[in-house]
């Protein structure tokens, strides 16, 4: 196909079609802020029924599916697609590479992410969504009745196919894909962190496939690996959901560390303090994330001697971890240190992180566990960490990669009043269920009784809620008020790595020559070592560029209507399922599809044009 | 088209000495581990079907026997022996190395001894 011809006709083909990175990308922070969105309107739904003692506005079985929900949906299908959709965009860029290893697969994994969510939201309209909570341990989720539970499984079974998918590629494109000069060690920390989450989904996400695939096995087909009454045993599902579990924390907040790497060092004009050890301390990190999964099962009864194993891991991880926040700290020691918001938010991340990492430790005493297990202190735990540390980071990663992605810088102004008041918002929702927690409020209840003491501070916690939904309107209203800042865009913050060389809008090839990497931080080093430009390490040339393709679409269209076959016990609509997605397999393996090529007139006129 | 060498085209001419000694060397070694798993294999099964072994050996020997097999599986058949797989090699063993202590772990955690 020609280059001319391959420019497309129709927008919303395009999108379906692209094989693009930074359009998959893009796609992948869309469908992140949507579920986002919808996730987010289940917390204030939640927060609303806990805000007196005794209400009754939602009913303790759709609190149940609120709560299954919500869970679900921030951690399979906000978080992770939210930082896959920074890493798709920014890692090919970081690295001088100018696509991921294999762009159709990137696409793939993205349409079987959505998809997959989207068929667990297909639950709410059938007759009740999943209830079992986000970790559906059996023999609640096993016995659940009607099809929720059997949404939960095929939907996370689907979109976490997707998830694996992403994962391998970003491993394969930073091995394979670096630009010359590039060596590992060279490797922005963005870069770097999500080579290790991604090392930790390859090898979690198994896990979590046999469990859901167990669990699936046992709803629809009678299976009895669970049914204790046939010899089965309900602790394997605990096992199998933690060992997959906790590296998913770590696969969310190893990202975000690395969100924090790149831009701490920009808004204090220092580099990163202490690189390799950050390096070290992640690979660490990702390592001890395997052998901690059982600090979920303290109260299980596995024994004293296993519990007191897995408390000293996990209290290992916050030595790696404790290294990260020092060199952040000596990073910003001594910097010009920029107020900008993304530097706020970076800034707002370390104590609230801290304070998250503390509780942590405090949990892990597998004795004081038996205490904190179930309750508030729990729910408070996992939000500093996950709203102060991954939540944050995605924020930052908006405020400091927007001007590249979109175009166009978002306001400063808003943002700090989107930042103020998210930070106040968020200490307020969570402080004090540490609080709530500690005077014994259990997690997961629907509703609580009056004159406890519990009164006055889930109602302070649910003001905070609210606090939040304000804040994040804002920036809402920003991403849409701030469009006229269209100047300065292509190096705003005055970068140290290579996504900053680059022209905005980024051109479909990234760049037109590839780079020449003769330090860490590159950019950097160029501006002030060099004459402030990349060298380049190879002659302007012809660029072999992948085809656009529906068949990442059909791929996972089929999966969905082979899931709906399984869910209500319809054979035809199983195999006919399955005849789309292996159809689409095969045509894609025996059609041969050898890209196109963009001629050098055009990446010239783009050149010229300063594109 | 153009000049650009598309990297999927099939190669064309003959190949060089050295790359016909090497493919004879390659050859040899398939040849000689795809022997030796047939052996393996072989073993493990006459090791159950056969009553000359006990069990109590037999079950702990044939998963060794696996073991082996995996690992020249690995490295004749899918070329994990050749230059430029460091990383591959890392991956493999690190995964294989996180997933031993694991289910070694997960066998301890799940018996009827708790402990
Ligand atoms: C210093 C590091 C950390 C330590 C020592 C730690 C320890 C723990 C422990 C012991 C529990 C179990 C509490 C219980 O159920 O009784 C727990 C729960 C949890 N942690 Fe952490 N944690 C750490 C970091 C993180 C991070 C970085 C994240 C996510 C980004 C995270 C997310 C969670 C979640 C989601 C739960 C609750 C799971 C559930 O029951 O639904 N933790 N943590
Ligand atoms: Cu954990």
């Amino acid at each position: 196909m020609s280059y001319a011809k391959a420019q497309s006709k129709n927008v919303v083909w395009d999108w379906l079609t692209t094989v693009d990175h930074k359009k998959v990308g893009i796609l992948y922070l869309a469908g992140g802020a949507f579920f986002f969105a919808l996730g987010g309107i289940e917390a204030v739904l939640m927060r609303i029924q806990l805000m007196f003692p005794d209400l009754a506005i939602v009913q303790a079985q759709t609190f149940n599916e609120l709560l299954t929900l919500h869970g679900t949906t921030m951690i399979f299908l906000a978080a992770m697609p939210l930082l896959f959709g920074f890493m798709n965009f920014i890692i090919p860029l970081q690295i001088g590479a100018r696509d991921v290893a294999f762009p159709f697969l990137n696409a793939l994994g993205f349409w079987l992410f959505f998809f997959g969510g989207l068929l667990l939201y297909v639950s709410l309209f059938t007759g009740g969504a999943p209830d079992a909570g986000w970790t559906a341990y059996v023999p609640l989720s096993s016995n659940s009745p009607g099809q929720g539970l059997d949404y939960y499984v095929l939907g996370l079974q689907v979109s976490g196919l997707g998830t694996l998918i992403g994962g391998i590629n970003f491993l394969v494109t930073i091995i394979n894909m670096r630009a010359p000069g590039m060596s590992m060690m060279r490797m922005p920390l963005f870069t770097w962190s999500s080579f290790v989450a991604s090392m930790l989904i390859l090898f979690a996400f198994p896990a979590l496939t046999i469990g859901l695939l167990l669990l699936m096995l046992e709803r629809l087909f009678g299976a009895t690996y669970f049914a204790v009454d046939f010899g089965g045993n309900v602790i394997i599902w605990q096992h199998l959901f933690w060992i997959f579990g906790h590296p998913e924390v770590y696969i969310l907040i190893l990202p975000a560390f690395g969100i924090f790497s790149e831009v701490i060092p920009t808004f204090a004009k220092k580099r990163l303090f202490g690189y390799s050890a950050m390096v070290f301390a992640t690979l660490i990190i990702g390592f001890l994330g395997f052998m901690v999964w059982a600090h979920h099962m303290f109260t299980v009864g596995m024994g004293p001697v296993a519990n007191a194993i897995f408390a000293v891991a996990t209290m290992a991880i916050a030595v790696p971890t404790g290294i990260k926040i020092f060199n952040w700290l000596l990073t910003l020691w001594g910097g010009r240190i920029q107020f900008t918001t993304a530097n706020l938010f970076a800034l707002g991340f370390l104590p609230s992180f801290v304070m998250g990492g503390v509780t942590g430790v405090m949990l892990a005493t597998s004795a004081a566990n038996y205490q904190f297990h179930d309750t508030y202190f729990v729910v408070a735990h996992f939000h500093y960490v996950i709203i102060g540390g991954v939540v944050l980071g995605i924020f930052a990663a908006a405020f400091y990669w927007w001007p590249k992605m979109f175009g166009y810088r978002l306001s400063e102004t808003l943002g700090k009043w989107f930042f103020w008041l998210f930070l106040i918002g968020f200490h307020m929702t969570f402080f004090v269920q540490h609080f709530l927690g500690l005077m014994g409020m259990p997690r997961r209840v629907a509703s609580f009784l009056p004159g406890q003491g519990l009164d006055a501070m889930n109602f302070i916690s649910t003001l905070g809620a609210f606090l939040m939904s304000i804040a994040f309107i804002i920036f809402l209203i920003a991403i849409f008020a701030s469009t006229k800042n269209r100047d300065n865009v292509q190096d705003p913050w005055d970068g140290r790595t290579l996504e900053w060389t680059v022209p905005t809008p980024v051109p479909e090839y990234n760049f037109a020559q590839t780079p020449l990497v003769r330090d860490l931080d590159p950019y950097w080093y160029e501006k002030h070592e060099g004459d402030g430009k990349i060298k380049a390490a190879e002659p302007l040339g012809e660029i072999h560029m992948p085809n656009a393709t529906i068949l990442p679409v059909t791929i996972s269209a089929g999966l969905i209507v082979a899931s709906f076959g399984f869910i209500y016990h319809i054979l035809p609509l199983i195999i006919g399922g399955f005849i789309i997605t292996f159809g689409a397999m095969f045509v894609r393996s025996v059609k041969e599809d050898h890209g196109y090529h963009i001629p050098v007139e055009d990446i010239k006129r783009d050149k010229e044009e300063g594109k | 088209m153009s000049s650009h060498q598309d990297p999927s085209a099939p190669l064309q001419g003959a190949p060089s000495k050295n790359t016909e000694r090497k493919l004879k060397n390659e050859t040899r070694t398939q040849l000689i581990s795809f022997i030796l798993m047939i052996f393996i294999t072989s073993m493990a099964f006459i090791s159950i079907g056969s009553d000359a072994v006990p069990n109590g050996f037999a079950i702990p020997f044939i998963l060794m026997l696996a073991g082996v097999q995996v690992v020249l599986q690995l490295y004749f058949f899918m070329h994990m022996n050749e230059k430029g797989t460091g990383w591959i090699n890392v991956m493999i063993w690190s995964g294989l190395f996180v997933a031993a202590l694991t289910v070694g772990a997960l066998m301890f955690l799940i018996g009827e001894v708790k402990y």
